[in-house]
């Protein structure tokens, strides 16, 4: 209540000219493109935004993404927790050097980890000739290529929202779960596991979101055969092209749609969660 | 047993699966990248990065990658100034409208851009008249690169000066300093890390950004191609040696600033920030 009193009078200066150049800035940059989306899809005709999404190579551009999107952010969730304990509560050497490596996927351009992945999935690259002579699987030019760069994409985000919650676990939450007979994996799954759920969903989250969208990566490596491997940022890719922009808008706007709905909840998590989070963040 | 300290077989075997999997997922592209970049011997790398396509798309990269760190940076800190020191009526709106454009899909941010500044748009007739060139031009990749790192810096600094509180600032400004001097000598040294932190990363998503970019540019060849977008084209024309080439200088840049970020994050570290 203090607080809020004394802030009442602005003793601080500068108010009018941050909060003028960050509104300026905003409404330049974000705003104006996002109203003319507004806009533009208003003036969409209903019947020709249904019959524009549910085109067949549309629907399963969707699915392609979908699955594919989620299907890494499963793998990099589990390896994310994997990395985030091993990175918490273990000392060895190279300890830093991997640190500093999972975040990789964010200083590297993407188009550069789509290429190289894509050579080394080939059937006659480094990685793609050991699977598809060992096991026939193909990796390059498929969903488990897809995949696979949605995988590089994703892992850091599951790391790096799992890691700060882990530190800040208290030491005594195990001893005492020790003390009282647990063994080492009810420790893990009964005592630290729901400690780290809120963090481990939201890092679930972003990579999945992040991998719905995901393009760079994703274009070189997918090989782009209609109704198999195409994602549907590669559909609103193509009718851009055409200069169709009704279409790509609304194709665009479902993607934009399952976007927010997963990090919407995700946020409603978050919250309902906050009692956990309020001690660590 | 402490599992804190444990020390048995099972430390080692999670240690060896996530070592393999950083190894094979990420250790592996970079090495192929370089290895292939230097395949045909140093003079080949030479000769594809040197090509006059290059050192444009290159040079275009650093014009474009400069301009929005810039604006990202005068975003971050105006932002983070206005969002964390005072309080009022739609601040969550502001803060979360910033954080925005980073869940956006970069295609999507490319196409709304379009939408803006395209034919179709309300806006094309003045911007013909006055003969702006946004889409398919250099403008747009600017604008687009922009978006896609909107919040970059901002992000960093926030978290450091709520944390920070006002008190500081406060007591300087009823000491009768002036906003520009309670900006360099209270708040600024707390910020500095966190803000050069936020520039390394605003840079490395500029550099690289593809999807916005690809949509806006045009792929004009020497014209409006960065250096992800060069990169593309030579790949598409099979000239696979060029592509690795021009992609080695994006990895150690990628090293570079994987480098510079544990240290500044070590440095941020150390100052209790």
């Amino acid at each position: 209540m203090k607080e809020k009193k004394r802030k009442e009078k602005r003793v601080i200066p500068g108010f009018g000219l941050s909060l003028g150049i960050t509104l300026a800035l905003l409404g330049f940059i974000v705003l104006i493109p996002l109203c003319s989306l507004v806009v533009f899809s208003a003036q969409l005709s209903f019947s020709e935004f249904i019959t524009t999404i549910t085109r067949p190579r549309v629907l399963a551009s969707y699915v392609v993404s979908f699955e594919t999107a989620f299907v890494a952010a499963v793998i990099d969730a589990v390896m994310g927790i994997l990395l985030a304990w091993v990175l918490v509560r273990y000392d060895f050497p190279g300890k830093k050097i991997m640190n500093g490596i999972i975040e990789l996927p964010f200083a590297l351009p993407t188009a550069v980890a789509g290429i190289a992945l894509t050579h080394l999935t080939t059937t006659d690259g480094w990685v793609g000739s050991f699977f598809s002579n060992t096991f026939g699987i193909e990796l390059a030019y498929t969903k488990i290529g897809i995949t696979i760069a949605l995988v590089f994409i994703g892992i850091p985000f599951v790391v790096r929202s799992v890691e700060p919650v882990l530190e800040k676990i208290d030491i005594q939450y195990e001893e005492a779960a020790n003390i009282m007979g647990a063994n080492g994996r009810q420790t893990v799954f009964q005592v630290i596991l729901p400690e780290i759920l809120p963090a481990l969903i939201s890092g679930f989250a972003l990579s999945f979101a992040r991998g719905l969208g995901e393009y760079g990566s994703v274009v070189f490596i997918a090989g782009n055969k209609p109704y198999e491997t195409e994602i549907a940022p590669l559909m609103i890719m193509s009718e851009l092209q055409e200069y169709d922009y009704s279409s790509a808008t609304s194709i665009a706007l479902v993607m934009l749609v399952t976007a927010f709905i997963i990090l919407f909840i995700n946020a409603v998590i978050q919250s309902k969660t906050s009692k956990i989070i309020s001690g660590i963040a | 047993m402490n599992i804190r300290k444990n020390s048995g077989p099972v430390k080692w075997i999670l240690i060896g699966i996530c070592t393999l999997f950083l190894l094979i997922m990420l250790i592996l592209p970079l090495t192929y990248v370089m290895a292939t970049a230097f395949k045909d011997g140093i003079q080949v790398f030479v000769k594809a990065v040197t090509d006059e396509y290059a050192l444009k798309a290159i040079w275009l990269t650093i014009e474009v990658t400069f301009i929005t760190v810039v604006v990202n940076t005068i975003l971050g800190v105006f932002a983070s100034w206005c969002l964390t020191r005072f309080q009022f009526k739609g601040k969550k709106l502001i803060s979360s409208l910033i954080d925005l454009p980073v869940t956006v899909s970069p295609i999507i941010a490319g196409l709304i851009y379009v939408l803006t500044f395209g034919r179709q748009s309300a806006l094309y007739p003045y911007l013909q008249g006055a003969g702006i060139k946004i889409i398919f031009a250099v403008p747009g990749v600017v604008l687009a690169t922009i978006f896609v790192t909107f919040p970059f810096v901002s992000r960093e600094i926030i978290p450091v000066l709520t944390a920070q509180g006002t008190d500081e600032e406060e007591a300087a400004a009823l000491m009768g300093a002036g906003g520009f001097t309670i900006f360099k000598e209270v708040t600024f040294p707390h910020i500095k890390w966190p803000l050069l932190y936020g520039i390394v990363l605003c840079t490395a998503r500029a550099m690289g950004e593809f999807g916005a970019v690809s949509v806006l540019s045009g792929h004009l060849r020497g014209k409006t191609n960065t250096m992800p977008l060069y990169i593309e084209l030579l790949y598409q024309g099979y000239d696979f040696t060029g592509a690795f080439a021009v992609s080695a200088i994006l990895v150690l840049m990628a090293v570079v600033i994987l480098i510079l970020r544990s240290v500044l994050e070590n440095k941020g570290k150390k100052e209790g920030v």
